[in-house]
């Protein structure tokens, strides 16, 4: 569960979505939009590509990255797509969005990025087969879904790396219909956790290569969070023994968790509500807001419990829809590397 | 005992409430009008500065087509592809309003009305019906559309900022982007624009808006009609403070014997003054707030017109202009007070206390060498000169020259009057006007500087209407001009017309400097239609025969004095390519330089442009038949053919307003100029009953008195007129050659309209005797008794 993406999409729809209420029996927009169903069997590589019947959806990589020198470094590729209206279609008036986030961090210093562009006149779109997904000059392209080439430029920094999948895709919750909420919010929601990574970041120092993971998240959906969930933490962790977890926490009066495991060899285990958990250690004053960095993490179910804190606790992501990502280290039941995202942290 | 100073310096004005009146009126007027056209220049400026921001020209970096067409949107999402952080801008008409397109997922920061943030409302701008931002003014002149309307103040004047997909549909020009902003910071790793999209230039973000430039000449005017006035009130407010500070001079020893400091009496003046001129700016700036925001309309119409440049129609209470109104009144205060304070301050206590009965008179000899000496000044500047700065140091020495040499000059008229009069009356009354000169002459100089200010600023209008008209009759040659949305229409254009009409004129040209100056590189086809129109201010013989066979080039004058191109000096045009200059042609109105080369010479040097805009040669008859067929069969838009007709039409017009808005300024300033005749002809009334009672216990009567008083005004201004006109030309003059050659980089050259003249002549007489009037009334109703009174008081 990504942040940005449901963000960006209360921004521009929650005027009209209250709006909508307003002229309560008119019916909401919202109808249109396609919604995810528990019966829906993905087929790929089609669903690689855009659903633009649904309201928004996302193509969400995060690496965890060593240099020669040892130093560690993370890395964040997004594209983003939120509809205005349910249909596709060409020229300036397509109601389909696109945003791109890129960011690098290392242990000092954290760059970020923004692209927004309209689908209809070519500045940004996804193409299942062969796969491409673009905004401006930011690519992630290769002949399949297995081998990619991942860029992005910005003013301060720069990257292009090659993305190897070493393990098969995982589906979260029941086939890739993921629950969001007790109310029954959902999306459809895959992952590639298993990318094998290589390339080089160009940094205001100048060029570093580097080597190691990355983790790319597949995500769509037309619902909003529910009316009391106010932010949420999201997880990705890397066990040095090959296992990985996916664990999210929604925030609202009674949090909601759910939290994949997913073994070395790819086989996937989805746990209910209230299996994974998280509790915050330690905040920092970041962007004028208190956010926690370092976090405890539990799943009992397989013996985790761990704690998770940010090489650089300053990763703040400055763009439209502010919000923190940035790359974590984990230590106790279990060692590894990770990313955390957390949302919802107003000022 | 400051109270008993203050007190005491007050009693002179309640005493003598017609002089106080002079005082505060003269300020006010002369700060109205220099606040009004502050006050309007002040608008204009804030109006481009908003277009500047609103639209990114002021700050941001700019890529267009270089044949100065529409830019592919192809062309503007392979540049995103490549890297290139660059927006997208369609503009254009829509009916009174200019319709600016935007892409608010792109467009630098600060140039979009709404943003991708929190309640940033993005999503209604972008869908539905969409959304247009405007000023409330604005948006009352747009033509209905479906789409939502906003008010924004900060939005420029007359502009719309809208969707560019929304704009696209609404000027029906689908597909087509005018230009792109580039945004501030840039990606690493971009290629170079050349590598993706060769008929594309930049251009760097422009220090201070193109528009503001252009208008600058305008502007100019306004505030030399401004100064001019400023300086007329000058002349009254220095009459005035003279005459109180001669009549205070028996108070002010009084007050001295008494005991009163002399440091304190002068300051106690210094903040007596200070008030006055504090209470007369302050009218004068609430005057000058009437007077700009009655002429506004039409400045702002003129500037459309002429330069395409959005003013707004609405005035604003700048701070400032309101503040330099003020500051001025000060200031002019001061300078007006300085030398009666000084004599004040040197006064010796025992000194008669009689008024000096206005000393100008004995300083006529120094003040003549002096006029001479400016006036020489004038000449030398004249003839060595060069330059914005020389041009105003010859305004400056013309103006107060040929101020001061005003009575010296009537003086010897007077005289000469004098010794051809027959008969006592008539000697009485040459030997008599003389004597009121030195008491006149305040007023007369101003009247003289209103009236040479008017004929320096009609004459200067004039002729750049007549060079203007007979310019655009020599560059609007073709009947018909039609632009292309792009280089297939342009072929389809180009066939069409072929056999349909006389000759298609395609007009090609790029941005490129030269010399180091941004100047246009036209391409010209080989046609009659240039030989018979074309005029040059300089050429080699056979000029187009010489450069239809490639001999050469032609350069505009803007060019030709920027760079020292004369005839026979090489341009270099590209790598290998230099030719020397055949002929050197005007170009008003034109901030840039250019160059035009044969259209085969261009097609060689850029073989990337294709002409999109025609000039064609047709039988006026035809113009409606081919217009039909233009939009019918190949989709030209109405608004891509203009007749010439029309735009001759147009550019008139604009001419009538600023017409307007000159002959306005006229009529205020010898309004002005005839106040401070009335006002100091009603000051020496007083002043000149003992020189009346023994001339009417002659014999003459107080009608036969009052007439010769009027004719006397009548005479003085008369004289003044007439020596009025040829400073007023030598303004012109300095205007047109000098000042705009430095400010603009073209000669304008000078027409003389003689009927304007005396119809200026006319308005000055008609200022002097309306001042006349009343105070010769008032004399031929001087009771005898106030006559007779004078020889029993006889001083």
């Amino acid at each position: 569960m990504n942040g940005k993406g449901l963000a960006l999409f209360i921004f521009l729809w929650l005027p009209m979505h209250s709006m909508a209420q307003g002229f309560a029996g008119l019916g909401s927009a919202a109808e249109d939009f396609a919604v995810p169903q528990r019966s829906t069997v993905l087929q790929f590589p089609a669903d690689h590509g855009a659903h633009p019947q649904y309201r928004i959806e996302w193509w969400y990589v995060t690496a965890n990255l060593m240099g020669s020198d040892g130093i560690p470094y993370g890395l964040q590729w997004t594209l983003f797509r939120s509809a205005l209206a349910p249909r596709d279609g060409q020229g300036w008036a397509t109601p389909q969005l696109w945003m791109g986030h890129a960011a690098v961090t290392t242990p000092k210093a954290h760059f970020v990025a923004e692209r927004l562009a309209r689908g209809g006149i070519g500045q940004a779109g996804v193409t299942a087969d062969p796969f491409f997904a673009w905004i401006d000059d930011w690519k992630m392209e290769g002949p399949d879904f297995n081998h990619m080439r991942l860029t992005a430029t910005a003013p301060e920094f720069a990257y292009d790396v090659q993305l190897i999948a070493k393990g098969p895709l995982v589906l979260h919750g029941q086939n890739g219909y993921s629950v969001k909420s007790a109310a029954g919010q959902a999306s459809h929601y895959y992952s590639q956790p298993f990318f094998q990574v290589s390339g080089t970041l160009t940094l205001p120092e100048g060029q570093v290569p580097v080597t190691g993971s990355a983790w790319l998240d597949r995500e769509w959906s037309s619902q909003p969070l529910a009316q009391d969930q106010r932010g949420w933490e999201w997880f990705s962790l890397s066990f040095d023994s090959g296992d990985k977890l996916m664990g999210f926490v929604l925030r609202g009066d009674t949090d909601y968790t759910s939290g994949t495991w997913i073994s070395a060899d790819g086989t996937a285990t989805a746990f209910p509500n209230g299996a994974f958990s998280a509790f915050p250690l330690t905040r920092h004053s970041v962007a004028g807001r208190e956010v926690p960095t370092e976090w405890r993490v539990r799943l009992p179910d397989k013996g985790i419990d761990v704690t998770v804190s940010a090489l650089n606790t300053d990763a703040w992501m400055a763009t439209s829809v502010p919000y923190w990502e940035g790359p974590i280290t984990v230590a106790g039941s279990h060692a590894g590397v990770g990313y955390l995202e957390m949302t919802g942290y107003d000022n | 005992m400051t109270v008993a100073i203050f007190s005491a310096l007050i009693g002179h004005w309640r005493r003598n409430p017609l002089q106080l009146f002079t005082l505060l009126a003269g300020l006010a007027l002369g700060t109205a009008l220099w606040s009004g056209v502050q006050a309007i220049n002040a608008e204009a400026r804030a109006s481009y500065d908003n277009a500047a921001m609103t639209l990114g020209e002021g700050r941001l970096a700019q890529i267009t087509a270089r044949n100065g067409g529409p830019v592919l949107q192809q062309s503007y999402v392979a540049l995103r592809r490549a890297g290139w952080n660059v927006s997208p801008v369609t503009e254009g008409n829509l009916g009174p309003v200019r319709i600016v397109g935007i892409d608010p997922l792109t467009a630098p920061r600060g140039i979009a009305p709404v943003s991708v943030t929190a309640g940033g409302g993005l999503g209604a701008f972008l869908s539905g019906r969409g959304q247009i931002f405007a000023r409330a003014d604005t948006l009352a002149r747009l033509l209905p559309t479906r789409a939502e309307r906003v008010a924004a103040p900060g939005i420029a004047p007359n502009t719309a900022i809208t969707d560019i997909g929304l704009a696209q549909r609404l000027l029906g020009r689908d597909g087509i982007i005018d230009r792109l902003l580039i945004a501030p910071e840039q990606p690493l790793n971009r290629p170079p624009l050349a590598y993706i999209a060769p008929d594309l230039v930049e251009t760097a973000p422009q220090v201070g808006s193109d528009v503001a430039r252009l208008t600058d000449s305008f502007h100019l005017n306004l505030s030399a009609f401004g100064l001019l006035s400023f300086a007329v009130g000058l002349f009254i407010v220095h009459g005035a403070i003279g005459l109180a500070f001669e009549q205070r001079r028996a108070m002010v020893r009084t007050l001295r014997a008494l005991g009163a400091p002399l440091r304190r009496l002068i300051a106690l003046m210094v903040v007596e003054l200070a008030i006055l001129a504090l209470i007369g700016g302050m009218v004068g700036v609430a005057i000058g707030y009437v007077v700009a925001a009655g002429l506004l309309p039409d400045v702002a119409a003129t500037l459309r017109g002429l330069y395409g440049a959005n003013v707004s129609g609405q005035l604003e209470l700048r701070p400032v202009w309101w503040l330099s109104g003020l500051a001025i009144a000060m200031g002019g205060t001061a300078v007006a007070a300085a030398g009666a304070l000084w004599s004040l301050a040197r006064m010796p206590l025992l000194a008669s206390a009689q008024p000096q009965a206005w000393a100008m008179a004995r300083q006529g000899r120094g003040l003549a060498v002096l006029a001479a000496l400016l006036l020489v000044l004038f000449a030398g500047v004249a003839v060595w000169g060069k330059g914005l700065m020389a041009g105003f140091v010859m305004m400056g020495a013309l103006l107060i020259g040929g101020a001061l040499a005003l009575p010296p000059t009537l003086t010897l008229v007077l005289r000469l009057g004098e010794r051809r009069a027959r008969g006592p009356v008539a000697q009485w009354f040459w030997a008599d006007t003389r004597q009121q000169v030195p008491g006149l002459s305040l007023a007369l100089m101003a009247l003289l500087l209103a009236m040479a200010a008017n004929v320096g600023v009609s004459t200067m209008v004039s002729s750049f209407r007549l060079t203007f008209t007979g310019f655009l009759d020599q560059r609007l040659a073709s009947e018909l001009y039609v632009s292309a949305k792009d280089a297939t229409q342009a072929t389809a254009v180009e066939a069409l017309a072929d056999g349909r009409v006389d000759a298609v004129l395609p007009l090609l040209s790029v941005e490129q400097a030269v010399a180091g100056f941004p100047t246009e590189i036209h391409g010209t086809r080989d046609h009659a239609t240039y030989r018979d129109n074309w005029q040059f201010l300089r050429s080699v013989p056979n000029v187009w025969e010489a450069l239809a066979r490639g001999e050469g080039v032609l350069v505009n004058e803007q060019l030709y004095r920027r760079a020292q191109l004369d005839l026979g000096v090489t341009v270099p045009l590209a790598p290998g390519v230099t030719l020397p200059v055949l002929g050197i042609y005007g170009d008003y109105g034109n901030s840039v330089g250019q160059v035009i080369v044969t259209e085969l010479l261009f097609l060689r040097l850029f073989p990337y442009d294709t002409a999109l805009r025609f000039g064609m040669r047709v039988h006026p008859a035809k113009i409606d038949d081919l217009r039909a067929i233009l939009r019918d069969e190949l989709g030209v838009a109405n608004t891509a053919i203009i007749d010439q007709a029309s735009i001759k039409a147009a550019s008139l017009a604009v001419f009538e307003r600023t017409f307007v808005v000159t002959a306005a300024l006229n009529i205020l300033t010898l309004a002005v100029a005839g106040f401070a005749i009335l006002m100091s002809l009603l000051t020496l009334a007083v002043m000149r009953l003992p020189q009346l009672a023994p001339v009417w216990a002659l014999g003459l009567t107080r009608r036969r008195l009052a007439a010769m008083d009027f004719a006397r005004a009548v005479v003085l201004a008369a004289l003044t007129g007439a020596l009025a006109l040829p400073l007023g030309l030598a303004l012109a003059w300095t205007l047109l050659a000098v000042v705009n050659v430095g400010a603009f980089g073209w000669r304008l050259p000078m027409y003389l309209f003689p009927l304007d003249y005396v119809r200026l002549g006319g308005l000055t007489l008609l200022a002097a005797a309306l001042a006349a009037l009343w105070p010769a009334w008032r004399l031929s109703r001087t009771p005898p008794a106030l006559l007779l009174g004078v020889f029993s008081h006889e001083r």
